[in-house]
């Protein structure tokens, strides 16, 4: 038998916005570049993500934004995955983020915010140099 | 305690986060796996299975959203295992099954893990089985499988589940081909989803014309339930229908199925380790290699050279 692992990766949606052009966009590139994606769907709870992202044993959370609720979801879902003890697992946003939150957000333990446009080549880069090594 | 037994411990309480934790050891089939389903094998055999394949469309993960609904109102605990195909080409995978399930994933009694099928024939993933183990370990009245849109050749389930459902829907294409040749014999149960739809009866009877020209000898008739998966309507009578066959199961046939599951699975594990070792021993002594050569250079043939080496090592 083989063993390996595989980056499995939750793609979730918070809040109240229905567009998830991005979020598929992103979930594909990870897909093709051989991940495993998880896709929650839309209007997430911060519980609903966090409790998926522990029940599915992901490595990446990526958290699509457009609604402009992120500064009161953001913390909250950070909250609960210190809570619940998922404390090595990378998490990413991308979506419609000011510039002057970004800051904010990486104080509170998002590692990285990709705008509007970003490469996906940019994103599969990233997850693969900053996925925790798990043993 | 090593990390294992502490993992089994916390399985054993039915904690979420080491039920997950432990999925993904048999899944990536760390070296731990074999001792972790070794400690809570002595747990397993207390859930009921149920496996649920059809094709891809049917409306398989909005109808077990509605019968985990009901499992609870009815006050069991369920686990779900949902399998979505891994690409041959690269390897990845889009787990999207969990979309239908989600308003559950805040439930307490219930575990929900996606699973992609890493390239494993048959419609489940290799670890299903041990991942169902695990739910089991943890204290799950009922465990649900889900396999990938299937199309006639699904049939794995059988080895992990104990009450099969094969879901239709009308207006997948050509009705009842699809869940024709094997599909067709593994039932235990037909659900006609979207029954709300005009030509569902159409489907209905085209799976009972199906059933009559089935002469064989049967203690269990398979029943067909319609439903609506989207509202729930006709999903009481479904898991009805699986207490039926459950009981049934007791008193018939539950004994032979286990029988026949820890067969299949004891070949299995004996295949698995049996060919590891022996390509272990070929490659360790480099003969692998050479006849590889050989096999390239068109000297020889995989199968004569397979048999020709077999024959070295059980001499």
């Amino acid at each position: 038998m083989q063993s390996g692992r595989k980056i499995r990766v939750l793609i979730a949606k918070p809040g109240l916005d229905s567009h998830d052009r991005g979020a598929k966009v992103v979930a594909r590139a990870l897909r093709d570049a051989g991940m495993e994606v998880i896709y929650t769907g839309l209007r997430q709870t911060p519980e609903q993500i966090v409790e998926t992202a522990l029940q599915e044993d992901v490595d990446v959370i990526g958290l699509s934004i457009l609604s402009g609720a992120h500064m009161a979801l953001f913390p909250r879902i950070m909250e609960l995955l210190k809570e619940k003890g998922l404390t090595d697992v990378l998490v990413f946003a991308g979506g419609i983020i000011p510039e002057e939150d970004i800051p904010e957000l990486k104080k509170i333990g998002i590692k990285e915010v990709f705008g509007p446009g970003t490469p996906t080549e940019k994103i599969i880069k990233y997850v693969f140099e900053n996925a925790p090594k798990r043993a | 305690m090593s990390r294992v037994e502490e993992l089994v411990k916390g399985v054993l309480a039915g904690e979420k986060r080491s039920i997950a934790k432990a999925i993904t050891i048999v899944e990536n089939n760390q070296e731990e796996a074999q001792r972790l389903i070794a400690l809570i094998y002595p747990h397993t055999g207390k859930a009921h299975v149920i496996g649920l394949t059809g094709p891809g469309g049917a409306g398989k993960s909005t109808l077990i959203e509605k019968m985990i609904k009901e499992y609870r109102r009815r006050g069991k605990t369920v686990g779900v295992v949902a399998v979505d195909p891994t690409s041959p080409f690269t390897g990845g995978a889009f787990l999207g099954d969990r979309i239908r399930m989600q308003e559950l994933s805040t439930d307490e009694g219930v575990f929900i893990r996606s699973m992609a099928t890493r390239n494993n024939p048959g419609g489940i993933a290799k670890a299903t089985k041990d991942a169902v183990k695990i739910l089991d370990a943890a204290g799950k009245d009922v465990i649900i499988v889900e396999t990938v849109g299937a199309g006639q050749s699904e049939v794995e389930i059988v080895k992990v589940a104990q009450t099969i459902i094969v879901m239709h829907a009308p207006g997948l294409g050509d009705e009842i081909q699809a869940i024709k040749a094997g599909l067709m014999e593994i039932a235990d149960i037909f659900v006609v989803n979207k029954a709300d739809r005009e030509n569902s009866d159409k489907a209905v009877m085209d799976i009972q014309a199906m059933l009559q020209l089935d002469e064989r000898e049967k203690a269990w008739n398979p029943p067909i339930v319609k439903t609506v998966a989207l509202t729930g309507e006709g999903v009481p009578q479904l898991l009805e229908k699986i207490e039926e066959h459950r009981q049934f199961l007791q008193k018939e046939l539950l004994h032979k199925k286990s029988w026949e599951k820890a067969e299949a699975e004891l070949i299995e594990a004996i295949r698995d380790k049996v060919t590891s070792s022996i390509i272990e021993k070929l490659k360790r002594e480099r003969r692998f290699e050479k006849v590889l050569q050989q096999i390239v250079n068109r000297e020889i043939d995989p199968a004569t050279a397979a048999e020709k080496l077999l024959n070295q090592e059980l001499e």
